[in-house]
């Protein structure tokens, strides 16, 4: 009746600060989103596990550290073994376009490029959980 | 119709089960206030009842969440296994919300014997309150020994929500300008146990002394409100505001107003779930069309509200039977 789009961002990894992230989080939610965020140095199964007790539709991960072809796959991987597979990854960073195509043919939904304007987010998220 | 039914029993079975997916799905049914969520409740009802409900109110910032968190630790070295319930306010611009008290629960994030939701407090019909409750149900058929609610304390549904609570705890910390001031009036009344947090800083004993001397003067019978110096970040104070936390649990038993409590609640429950029922029964049979012409001719005084509320009643009497 009344469904509301619910999105985790994390910030996984060891390195620095979380002003995209947050960037992010605020415009989600201004868009009328409940966003859960979770913070910094993130692991995968962190993630997971909140993104379940969530119960999200978006799990959305800003990477700068280039760990991304490790700890996406372990995320996915998560997933499937928890039974969550329909929950959709995201993720935002610098990410070359060949890694890039490997995550989306593991099953990464989307990577959105460094300086993505935050409205193309919004609007890729609410209509693929249509 | 059959078909919801089962996922419904479904969901239900899975949750009886220990199933955490489950747990989180039929939070976001009562959220989402979708169709029949209340018979998968109606399901899980004999199973509660056994749960320790603690409130956690206080000023923004105050170390809620990082209490929440150190709490949790101890409890679960105490055998009990903790619910979380971490609300925060939605914007009633947008209706979206930051929730973001996990960033100080990672500590127990991965713990199994714990389980964490976020709540946005959303413009639920009917009150918040009562949607804070579904899930704390959900909780306690769940399993969980301890479920801890935390709210910030500065509008009235907050305080609703922690009157449910058999535990309620105020979180006051030093220095915040005219300091107990910051305590809204009413909630002063709830609390069970103060905890002055972040008492590493300056003030602390100021804020001590100034919450002494106003408990004094509010002097009742029976429980007397302890103080608690706490600093949630290193986990000090911890131990001493478990103890004090379960022994207000056993007085709560003895004294018989757990009981009286309960009774209080499940009778506040009942009587909003007949309003609820009685409310959307309304919308269902009257269209916003309908209401609409109703209000166009209030404004324009060819009739008064009051007789345009009976004439909905008296349109329902005629099409209920
Ligand atoms: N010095 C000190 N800082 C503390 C203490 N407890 C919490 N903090 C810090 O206070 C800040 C706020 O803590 P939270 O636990 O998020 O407070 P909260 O009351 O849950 O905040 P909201 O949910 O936003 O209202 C964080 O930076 C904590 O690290 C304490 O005992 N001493
Ligand atoms: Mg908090």
């Amino acid at each position: 009746m009344e469904k509301k789009i619910r999105v985790l961002v994390a910030k996984p990894g060891l390195d620095g600060h979380d002003r995209g992230a947050k960037i992010v989080a605020r415009a989600l939610r201004d868009s009328g989103m409940e966003v859960i965020y979770t913070g910094l140095h993130q692991t995968a199964e962190q993630i997971v596990e909140a993104a379940i007790q969530e119960d999200v539709d978006v799990i959305g991960l800003s990477l700068l550290s280039g760990a991304h072809m490790t700890l996406f796959p372990k995320v996915l991987n998560l997933l499937k073994e928890n039974n969550a597979e329909d929950i959709k990854v995201m993720g935002g960073g610098i990410i070359p376009e060949e890694d890039a195509e490997k995550l989306r043919e593991m099953g990464i939904s989307k990577i959105f490029g460094p300086g993505t304007p935050t409205e193309k987010i919004v609007q890729y998220i609410q209509n693929s959980v249509e | 119709m059959k078909q919801l039914k089962a996922i419904i029993m479904e969901i239900v079975s899975k949750i009886l089960s220990g199933d955490r997916r489950a747990v989180a799905r039929l939070m976001s049914l009562v959220e989402d206030n979708q169709p029949n969520y209340t018979s998968a409740l109606a399901e899980l009802y004999p199973h509660t009842g056994e749960a320790h409900i603690i409130g956690i109110t206080g000023p923004p910032g105050s170390g809620k969440s990082t209490l929440v968190d150190k709490l949790t630790l101890e409890f679960r070295k105490r055998g009990k296994t903790v619910g979380i319930i971490a609300v925060d306010p939605t914007s009633p611009f947008t209706g979206g919300a930051l929730l973001g008290d996990r960033v100080r629960m990672s500590d127990i994030a991965l713990d199994k014997g714990v389980f964490i939701r976020s709540m946005g407090t959303r413009g639920h019909l009917g009150g918040l309150s009562t949607k804070t409750n579904d899930l704390i149900k959900i909780l306690d058929a769940f399993g969980k020994d301890i479920i801890l609610v935390e709210t910030v304390g500065t509008g009235q549904s907050e305080v609703e929500i922690v009157k449910t609570a058999h535990t309620t705890l105020i979180v006051e910390v030093p220095g915040l300008g005219d300091d107990i001031q910051t305590i809204k009036a009413g909630i002063f009344e709830i609390g069970d146990i103060f905890v002055v947090n972040k008492s590493d800083r300056e003030g602390a004993d100021n804020t001590f002394r100034e919450l002494e001397t106003m408990l004094d003067m509010n002097k009742s019978e029976g429980w007397k409100i302890p103080i608690v110096k706490t600093v949630a970040t290193s986990g000090k104070g911890i131990i001493p505001l478990v103890d004090i936390i379960e022994s207000h649990l056993q007085y709560m038993h003895e004294t018989g107003k757990f009981q009286e409590l309960k009774k209080q609640k499940i009778k506040d429950e009942f009587m909003g779930i007949v309003t609820d029922n009685i409310n959307s029964y309304i919308r269902n049979r009257s269209s916003e069309d309908d209401i609409d012409a109703l209000v166009e001719k209030i404004i324009n005084y060819e009739l008064d509200p009051y007789t345009a509320a009976e004439r909905i009643m008296n349109s329902l009497k005629n099409t209920s039977n």
